[in-house]
């Protein structure tokens, strides 16, 4: 496949560096403001090392690449509410163009599903999105197996951040700002991490389960969210008296989507450590299932990207 | 092969005023399966036997609770009533806020009105140095199958006080 890449950040550029691996060609990269295109292929290394050295992929104007002769578009610019773009955008000119789309942006998916479902019936191209919801772990194509209509229920850990920061308290009996200051020290946290504590990324991911078992219907708003900025050391140390721990948790189900912090048996699948994510499953013949692991990463969503890369035919 | 989950019950004794008397009761509880919630053991009031009243919340797989109960009896400690209201499942949540401005006693009461639960615990804690985030765990016994009502009866009381809860989740409660 030769694929184009919208977006150099760490997902964007794992994708260009693994790429070649599983068989593919990245033939256009941009980011905000750049592009590299070439028709036989990009060398990974002159593309990554000027992004490192300039700021830049490539002398070209972003647009270039989405002009690109690529088979797939490779949809990774930062998530953005509402109208979704320019990711929304991005994805629409690869689909009016008969393009396969492989979205690890969830804006459009979880903003505008119904518009990118549209968009899919009327070309020859196709849409997956498995690395928009737990980043390496195949949840969306475990849906797609089992089949939607016969899975009930979804809930996870959705985001490594909150986790990380209530794993944290729990374990070492620290408070919400403390935690929050050691997990930016280690990038695990952004300097603004409205999106994660406030439960806006976990929300995503909801709505776009909901939208994938569904069929369509979810955005940002129809999700109840609560974050986990209420989420006192005294609260944990209560659950632990009792032989529970909180987790931010993520549900879908026949009634809805929510996401809010949610008290568990200390030892219960869902109750992941640190960074990691599980999405549990309820299906209507084979019981339940859990799939946990790495919930982020560059390397980690790019094996997802690229994954769906080869569900293309 | 998972165990069948434990069932909360409530057992009525009475106890003479002796020494000792209590642990006795209640060894028979622990040796049987049973799981003390919590021991409500009000030694002032006498009943007109002279005895002190205990109210015992217990939990115990469903196939332990007579076993309990007969061997209560067969260690010679009255038993008055044996799950007079019989709750079948129990429901844990967590309160976070200013709890003291919620003056909660009053709302606890009508929350055993209103969502036919009983408060088996109720652990307060505060948060030192935070008098407006203290946190609560709330223990409820409520009748089988009515765990999602309770919770909607805690939800509403946590939104009328200005409340965060934390909810169990379904199935796990």
């Amino acid at each position: 496949m030769r694929l184009a890449v919208m977006g150099a950040g760490a997902v964007g550029r794992s994708v260009l560096d693994l790429a070649g691996e599983y068989g593919h060609d990245v033939v256009a990269v941009a980011d905000s403001g750049s592009a590299a295109v070439a028709e036989d292929g990009l060398d990974p290394e002159v593309v990554l090392d000027r992004k490192r050295a300039e700021g830049s992929v490539g002398g070209g104007d972003p647009a270039d690449a989405l002009a690109a002769d690529y088979d797939a578009l490779v949809e990774a610019t930062p998530t953005t509410l509402g109208d979704a773009e320019p990711g929304f955008g991005h994805a629409e000119a690869a689909l009016d163009a008969d393009r396969h789309v492989v979205l690890a942006n969830k804006g459009p998916v979880a903003e505008r599903y119904g518009d990118v479902r549209a968009l899919a019936r009327e070309s020859a191209g196709e849409v997956r999105m498995e690395a928009t919801v737990g980043g390496a772990i195949p949840a969306l194509a475990t849906i797609e197996g089992v089949g939607p209509e016969r899975v009930t229920a979804a809930r996870g850990v959705l985001n490594g951040t909150a986790n990380f920061i209530l794993s944290r308290m729990a374990a070492e009996g620290l408070n919400y700002e403390h935690v929050l200051a050691e997990a930016q020290d280690l990038g695990v946290a952004e300097a603004d991490p409205t999106f994660d504590v406030e439960g806006t990324d976990a929300a995503l991911k909801c709505a776009i389960l909901a939208n994938v078992i569904h069929g369509g219907g979810y955005g940002l708003a129809d999700v109840d969210v609560e974050g986990i900025t209420n989420v006192p050391p005294s609260a944990l140390d209560l659950a632990d008296e009792d032989g529970r721990t909180v987790r931010l948790i993520g549900e879908v189900d026949q009634d809805g989507a929510r996401v809010g912090p949610r008290l568990v048996p200390e030892n219960d699948t869902l109750a992941v450590s640190g960074t990691m994510n599980i999405v549990q499953l309820e299906t209507e013949h084979a019981g339940r299932l859990n799939l946990s692991g790495r919930g982020a990463g560059g390397p980690e969503t790019a094996s997802a990207v690229l994954a769906d890369v080869s569900r293309l035919d | 092969v998972s165990e069948p989950a434990n069932r909360a019950h409530t057992l009525r004794l009475e106890l003479t005023d002796e020494p000792g008397e209590l642990l006795r009761a209640l060894s028979p509880i622990a040796d049987n399966g049973g799981n003390l919630l919590s021991i409500f053991h009000e030694r002032g009031s006498l009943t007109p036997r002279g005895r002190i009243p205990v109210e015992v919340d217990l939990e115990c797989p469903p196939d332990r609770f007579d076993q309990i109960v007969d061997a209560l009896r067969d260690a010679g400690v009255t038993v008055i009533a044996a799950d007079a209201e019989r709750y079948g499942d129990a429901v844990t949540v967590l309160l976070v806020g200013d709890l003291v401005a919620a003056d909660l006693s009053d709302a606890l009461g009508q929350l055993e009105e209103c969502a036919s639960a009983s408060v088996v615990d109720f652990t307060l804690t505060d948060e030192p140095g935070q008098d407006d985030r203290a946190s609560a765990r709330l223990r409820l016994a409520v009748a089988s199958g009515s765990a999602d009502d309770a919770l909607a009866a805690v939800r509403d009381l946590a939104d009328e006080k200005d409340l965060h809860v934390v909810e169990p989740l379904v199935g796990d409660a």
